[in-house]
């Protein structure tokens, strides 16, 4: 029968099964292929947080969701187009998000009695004809990958471990990938083995031949390139994104780059990376504990180098008392917070903006500090650039908030040329005429730095109160006030030397969507949807926490109503209600998981026709 | 890699290095009480800096929370008075970023053993260049008098008005059980072999650990003298000595034998013993090193003090260094722009 092919714009993919299934590869390839393709891509791996949970379970199931297409694309995407199911328990737990009508492509071999009863299933969804609203492939992968092999003499056991590959194989032919990329990754990962290459690749192409020669494959769709910049690309995971701005801002300084962190979900993918990178002189410490931590990075800030720590939600509440001391020292520290849901242990593996309130107010005493929220896997690049610039500048620790989300999702990055940065200076004292340690620049009011090896300015820094100019410790009630203004006022002066924020739409009306961090590709692809049908709202995203642009209460002056979604109870609306006394219509959600763009769309048109305050 | 760091410090020094002790006072009041044991740290250590031909510029202090918090304040170098427990990791991160530093790190008792705990023994474990001096006066004072990790077992405070009943931890065994390379001990009623133990813990690279017995007097006055006073301190402490057998006493007329693995205290004026049968001591030695710490709180025995262990091993921040240079000698110095583009890429 013959083939046809179908133009679509978008489409959205899950990679699912055991946590040993390899679902997590076989998405990075499909998606790395597909930006080779020319689609924009954002992807979200979805996996327990146990390391091999048991297999067939429904807590056990690991998933990949790659979302791609001729368009922009902001988010994993809200459905599922084609379910790559490698056991009844991934179909059971990803139905729900399966759209009607979508495609599953299942191996049979994960249907057997053990795991349709670990899936809680009675009988096979297979054959039960309750998957009737659906496309299904019942596929024995592992029959199909043997005959591909012929004669070759390939262990079952191997070819066993090939059954992902067969799968991204399939589905390359479905969407009509290239299989060469993929190749030439088998043939580098395994380089020297050369049974495993051989497996792995005719695998793949078993894949692709059985799609093609099957009369059950009817379309291929076919997604046209997009129109993005011409560049080099390559994909970039929010983790990665911030790894790669630590060394370039250090770089950009001229500054030696120093991490002292411990491992924690997710951020630890940052550590892994920066460990990586010793050929850029790059040094680390993988400390005792969190508070170790941050206090190796204050202690080589101290030193003159640009310091890091890296962390997500339990690990920054052990970080509070460290940071209270690089506020009171005034040192110039970047501190990573890639948020998960909370509190204690919470969720590791799952995301949430929770830590907003704790990042702004979570230390004893008066403690401001700048803190900056990247929108994407590729903002957090330049989010990291912008905390260096004002942590040398202003000298001041800065807090970048991210989440598991974009820290762990993917999305094509046109990667910058080194010259087109922008320029980050650290400050030193280097004369000691005049020298006194808390003197301040007019302007930024940052403090002198004068760092160990400087002749002639050997001081004392600490986390007693300092007085005003010289440093000296004071007790003095009156200093005491100053300082707190101080302190207060130099975070305040970073408004000054950040873009105003920007709004998207009508510049002024009746509706205006605020989003923060990750909630941005919801956010904006709901705000984009929204304006294509004709309804009326405007769009601002926040990147900068504190201080907030200077322009913002004026804009929210400018509106009637404003929606902000966050992935939180309202941390956000409180400080904007609290700071601007204006009302802000909260649209929560708590579940570990990102909103889906349909979610948003369907609150705001609600809110645009009914006229409804959401609860 | 060349930083703009590096061109700044690679200026040489431009004033003297001819130092005294005067040069390290800096225009402070000390605020110890008067007769703090801590006092008489501080006097050997601006006399031993001029004796280290380094320019004080590349000197720093660390300090965490306690009376001893304050020494940094009280020596006219870069120094840091930081948070309660947390000097080692400060000072650690600094000494790893800038080896060229000479880190001296100044904690109490119970800021090192207590909350402090867990930084000294990865300290210890991973052996950074630095000069730890411990202050330990069985008490915390800043706090007002509570019982400390190195409480003995009843002592009165105020936080323990029966008596404490935990068993205190035996600073030089613990840093030992950690693997410091150097671990010594001394007291504040003799400058002059504290300034030589600070000077062999300058000496040796990798972390020194030196405990100092300094007397509380207003929380705990007297705690040491048995072992510090000079009429007692001959009878109740051994002075180790590299190569020199265990002898000691008012008239060096006892020592230490080795009985099985058990040190035994003999008597030399008897005839039963001659000098020639004690224990010698070996600083190089880890087994001894382990049974000398653990004579600390035998009542029948003297209590050791000097240098209890001495070796070497590659210190970490050395480490990290080595492994940074290999890495660009085999793969050659990072590119950017080849970091920016990443394994993976593609022209659109």
């Amino acid at each position: 029968m013959a083939k046809t092919s179908e133009h679509l714009e978008e489409a959205t993919i899950r990679f699912a099964g055991d946590s040993g299934d390899g679902m997590q590869l076989i998405g990075t390839q499909f998606s790395e292929t597909s930006g080779v393709a020319g689609n924009e891509v954002n992807t979200f791996p979805d996996y327990p947080s146990e390391i091999r949970a048991p297999e067939g379970t429904l807590y056990g199931v690991s998933a990949f969701q790659v979302h791609f297409g001729t368009h922009h694309i902001y988010t994993p995407g809200d459905t599922i187009d084609v379910l790559v199911a490698m056991n009844a328990a991934s179909v059971k737990v990803n139905l729900p998000t399966l759209k009607a009508g979508g495609m599953i492509i299942a191996n049979i071999e994960g249907f057997d009695e053990r795991n349709l009863k670990l899936a809680k299933y009675t009988t096979n969804p297979l054959d039960d004809g309750s998957l009737s609203g659906y496309e299904v492939h019942a596929i024995d992968f592992h029959k199909e990958i043997k005959a591909a092999l012929g004669e070759l003499d390939i262990s079952s056991k191997l070819i066993g471990k090939t059954k992902n590959i067969f799968a991204l194989g399939l589905t390359y032919w479905l969407f009509q990938r290239p299989l060469d990329a993929t190749i030439a990754w088998i043939n580098k990962k395994f380089k020297g083995k050369d049974d495993i290459i051989l497996a792995n690749v005719h695998a793949l192409r078993a894949g692709w031949n059985y799609a093609q020669k099957n009369p059950d494959f009817k379309t291929q769709y076919v997604i046209d390139r997009s129109a993005l910049s011409p560049g080099r690309y390559r994909n970039i995971t929010g983790n990665e994104a911030i790894a790669l701005g630590l060394v370039v801002a250090a770089k950009k300084a001229s500054m030696p780059l120093f991490l002292g962190s411990y491992p924690i979900t997710p951020a630890t993918d940052i550590l892994h990376a920066i460990s990586g990178y010793k050929k850029y002189g790059v040094k680390h410490l993988q400390a005792e504990d969190e508070i170790a931590g941050i206090c190796s990075a204050i202690g080589a800030a101290y030193g003159g180098s640009l310091a890091v720590t890296t962390t997500s939600g339990p690990g920054l509440s052990l970080k509070t008392e460290a940071m209270g001391l690089a506020v009171m020292t005034e040192l110039p520290l970047i501190i990573v917070d890639v948020q998960r849901a909370g509190p204690s242990t919470g969720m590791p593996t799952k995301p949430e903006q929770g830590d907003l309130l704790m990042a702004m107010f979570g230390r004893h005493g008066e403690a401001p500090m700048p803190i900056l929220a990247a929108a994407s896997p590729a903002d957090c690049f330049d989010i990291t650039l912008e905390a260096a610039r004002i942590a040398l500048k202003y000298m001041t620790p800065v807090l970048i908030l991210s989440d598991g989300y974009i820290g762990q999702s993917s999305e094509p990055w046109k990667a910058p040329t080194v010259e087109s940065l922008p320029e980050i200076k650290a400050y030193f004292a280097t004369d000691p005429t005049d020298f006194s340690p808390y003197k301040r620049d007019e302007k930024t009011l940052r403090r002198q730095w004068a760092i160990p090896g400087f002749e002639g300015m050997e001081h004392r820094i600490g986390g007693l109160e300092k007085e005003d100019i010289s440093g000296n410790v004071s007790q003095d009630p009156a200093n005491h006030e100053k300082m707190v203004h101080l302190r207060q006022e130099k975070v305040d002066r970073v408004a000054q030397d950040i873009p105003e924020a920007v709004v998207e739409g009508e510049q002024e009306g009746d509706l205006l969507m605020l989003s923060w961090g990750s909630t941005y590709g919801a956010a904006k692809t709901a705000y984009e949807r929204m304006r294509a049908s004709g309804h009326i709202l405007s769009f601002v995203h926040l990147r900068y926490m504190n201080p907030f642009p200077r322009n913002l209460d004026d804009i929210l002056n400018r509106f009637e109503r404003i929606a902000l979604p966050e992935l939180n109870s309202g941390q956000l609306q409180f400080l904007l209600q609290a700071k601007y006394l204006k009302r802000i219509i909260g649209i929560h959600k708590v579940q570990g998981k990102p909103f889906k763009s349909r979610e948003l769309e369907e609150k705001l048109v609600n809110l645009l026709t009914e006229k409804e305050i959401l609860v | 890699m060349k930083t703009q760091l590096n061109d700044l410090l690679e200026k040489p020094h431009q004033g003297q290095t001819d130092y005294t002790a005067k040069d390290f006072k800096p225009n402070v009041d000390v605020r110890w009480c008067a007769g703090c044991g801590a006092i008489s740290v501080l006097s050997p250590s601006q006399r031993l800096m001029p004796e280290l031909g380094i320019p004080k510029e590349k000197i720093a202090y660390i300090s965490g929370i306690g009376c001893s918090g304050r020494f940094p304040y009280y020596m006219d170098t870069y120094g840091f008075h930081s948070i309660h427990g947390r000097a080692l990791p400060i000072a650690s991160g600094l000494k790893i970023a800038r080896p060229d530093l000479s880190v001296w790190v100044v904690m109490g008792d119970g800021d090192n053993m207590s909350i402090g705990g867990n930084h000294f023994i990865h300290t210890c474990r991973r052996n950074v260049d630095l000069n730890v001096m411990m202050f330990n006066n069985e008490v915390y004072s800043l706090t007002k008098g509570q019982y400390s990790p190195t409480s003995h077992r009843g002592q009165i405070t105020k936080s323990s008005p029966l008596g404490a009943l935990d068993d205190p931890f035996n600073p030089a065994a613990l840093a030992l059980g950690a693997g410091a390379t150097f671990v010594a001990r001394g007291h504040d009623k003799d400058r002059t072999k504290l300034h030589d133990l600070l000077k062999r813990a300058y000496e040796h690279k990798g972390v020194s650990f030196v405990e100092i017995y300094t007397n509380c007097r207003i929380f705990n006055d007297g705690a040491f003298d048995l072992y510090t006073s000079v009429e007692t301190r001959d009878n109740y402490t051994i002075e180790l000595e590299h190569g020199k057998p265990l002898v000691f006493g008012k008239t060096r007329n006892k020592g230490i034998i080795l009985d099985g693995y058990t040190p035994k205290v003999v008597n030399l004026d008897q005839g039963e013993y001659s000098i020639n049968d004690l224990l010698i001591h070996n600083e190089k030695d880890s087994t001894l090193a382990f049974i000398l710490a653990n004579m600390t709180y035998s009542e029948e025995l003297p209590r050791p003090m000097g240098v209890i262990q001495a070796v070497q091993r590659a210190s970490y921040e050395e480490r990290v260094v080595n492994q940074i240079e290999h890495e660009i000698v085999t793969k050659g110095e990072g590119d950017l722009q080849s970091l920016l583009t990443g394994e993976s890429s593609w022209l659109v």
